[in-house]
């Protein structure tokens, strides 16, 4: 019906209809999908959460006399970076912790600063402290650095995260009696509360359950700046159960994303401590849909009711890796501030901000209508449900358990 | 009627006389202690809710003063930095007197409805919370 060319054209003009996947819902109910399709030309979808497979990659240059970082021990803030590139690249994860942090050895752990930390001040033009040694070679002689380095001091510096904006996710109870401290927050003992992170209708996969649209080569907002989306993400698995329309009744596909990191702003990379559990980095992505057709402008339409996420136990089933489910409840009901549960009222406590993924879509659509973001055609689709893709666990032979069967 | 909130402060000499209890005696005041600790220099720091009629509640906090101990309402300990929240409303459930509550979306704090029992600055991921009555 309608081309991504038809649509840049239109952009191009100033003449692109453009609205957020929470406006789409509206206007899908009141004009049916058939006049939405023909109105519409992009849908932005939107989400801002704690997406702990992100991380950086940068290039400090050359040091007079010169060093060799590779096979060194590299410390940013006192956060040990991967040093086994060439000389100067490195790259920093965003839960890489001090050695010195205690870790839950003192439980629960306050985890006060990390990877995610040092990306968000390098990303506010703050000084980082860069420590490190060398071996030493005839060709790189130089043994140790001690220096104050900013992201204008950087050749390339990267955002590249191989796991990010999943499609649909858990949402954690506990069972069990006492406090557990989980990357899903706190969890009050006896199914005290129920916690959940997903934008829901603005999620960017939710809209495109299918991935008909978003690629490799998608060009999308990402931490304020422009990024691309490289590869499925790690632990992509189109393969899930689903419901009548579509949407994943469960985590299911994800998305690798790289972008200029020089670009982005820290408003939209935060660093973030989990109590108990570790560091990690806040992320807004967002997502443009082109409304090629009518079945596009039937997914962007979907609404929270419309999207179910399993309840699971995280003082059992999930650590031990037990696939039950509790039950199945919708983003409305859990973004009401409470669900029913055993016949009881549980608080729930969203983990991805709603308020920003909106201020994503909103931004990602001023940029498409200014004319200054243009939609690109992914280069190769994104494995879908044909794929036969499953997430495997892990299936390698443990040394331990051969010891004791024996 | 008057109530409120606050924070008192003690000085090393009165931490271990009785004071609060001639609240009571004296104004006929009644209080509720939200948090009570003597901290490492051995000062003496307690929240108080504290109501009773306008002209006794005056005359209550002027005895506190002139035995010295510093008082300041518990709305000027604990900080909602808002440049630094994210609006996720992870804290909002965790809060015990709502204190914290969602406004829709968004994420809004009543100091006056503060225990200042620290939790949410515990658990704020973006540290949005500060809390200064320990510093």
């Amino acid at each position: 019906m309608k081309t991504i060319e038809e649509i840049n054209e239109k952009i191009r003009q100033g003449k692109a209809v453009v609205v957020t996947a929470e406006e789409m819902i509206g206007i899908v109910k009141e004009k049916g999908v058939e006049r939405a399709a023909k109105e519409v030309d992009v849908v932005t979808t939107g989400t801002f959460g704690i997406m702990c497979s992100s991380g950086i990659y940068f290039n400090i240059g050359h040091t007079k006399p010169r060093i060799k970082l590779g096979g060194g021990k590299v410390y940013l803030n006192g956060v040990p970076a991967y040093a086994a590139y060439a000389a100067v690249d490195l790259f920093l994860g965003a839960n890489a912790l001090p050695d010195d942090d205690p870790r839950n050895k003192y439980y629960p752990g306050d985890f006060p600063y990390g990877g995610g930390h040092v990306i968000e001040d390098l990303v506010s033009g703050k000084e980082i402290r860069i420590t490190a040694q060398a071996y030493g070679t005839d060709c790189y002689p130089r043994r140790f650095l001690d220096a104050y380095i900013t992201i204008n001091d950087l050749n390339e510096a990267v955002l590249f995260n191989i796991r990010n904006a999943y499609q649909n996710y858990n949402v954690a109870v506990n069972s069990s009696n006492r406090v557990l401290y989980t990357y899903l927050g706190m969890l009050k003992p006896k199914f005290g509360n129920a916690n959940y992170s997903s934008a829901g209708q603005l999620s960017p996969l939710l809209n495109d359950p299918y991935y008909k649209t978003i690629g490799i080569g998608t060009r999308i907002f990402l931490g304020g700046g422009i990024g691309y989306v490289i590869w499925h993400g790690t632990q992509h698995n189109p393969s899930v159960e689903r419901t009548e329309r579509g949407i994943p009744k469960g985590g299911a596909g994800t998305l690798a994303v790289i972008g200029d990191l020089k670009q982005m702003n820290a408003k939209w990379l935060r660093g973030v401590s989990m109590k108990g559990y570790g560091v990690s980095l806040a992320v807004g992505i967002g997502v443009p849909i082109p409304i090629l057709d009518e079945e596009m402008a039937f997914y962007t339409s979907v609404s929270d009711e419309d999207i179910l996420a399993p309840v699971v136990d995280y003082a059992t089933a999930y650590p031990n890796r037990e696939s039950d489910v509790i039950t199945y409840v919708s983003y409305k009901e859990l973004k009401s501030g409470y669900i029913e549960l055993f016949g009881k009222k549980i608080p729930t406590s969203p983990l991805s901000s709603y308020p920003k993924a909106k201020e994503i879509a909103e931004i990602l659509k001023s940029w498409i209508k200014e004319g200054k973001f243009f939609l690109t055609s992914p280069s190769a689709p994104l494995p879908g449900v044909e794929s036969g893709i499953k997430f495997k666990q892990f299936s390698g032979k443990e040394i331990l358990g051969e010891v004791e069967q024996k | 009627m008057r109530t409120e909130r606050i924070v008192l402060h003690f000085p090393k000499e009165l931490a271990d006389k009785p004071v609060v209890v001639n609240l009571v005696k004296k104004f006929n005041l009644d209080f509720n202690i939200l948090k009570a600790t003597i901290t490492p220099d051995e000062e003496g720091l307690m929240v108080l809710e504290l109501s009773g009629e306008d002209d006794n509640f005056i005359k209550g906090i002027e005895y506190l003063k002139d035995l010295g101990v510093e008082i300041q309402p518990l709305s000027q300990d604990v900080v909602w930095l808002e440049d630094k929240c994210v609006h996720c409303g992870y804290c909002v459930s965790y809060c015990p007197t709502k204190a914290l509550y969602r406004e829709g979306y968004f994420v809004k704090f009543d100091s006056q409805k503060c225990t200042a029992c620290g939790i949410c600055v515990e658990l704020c991921p973006y540290n949005a919370m500060e809390m200064k009555l320990f510093v």
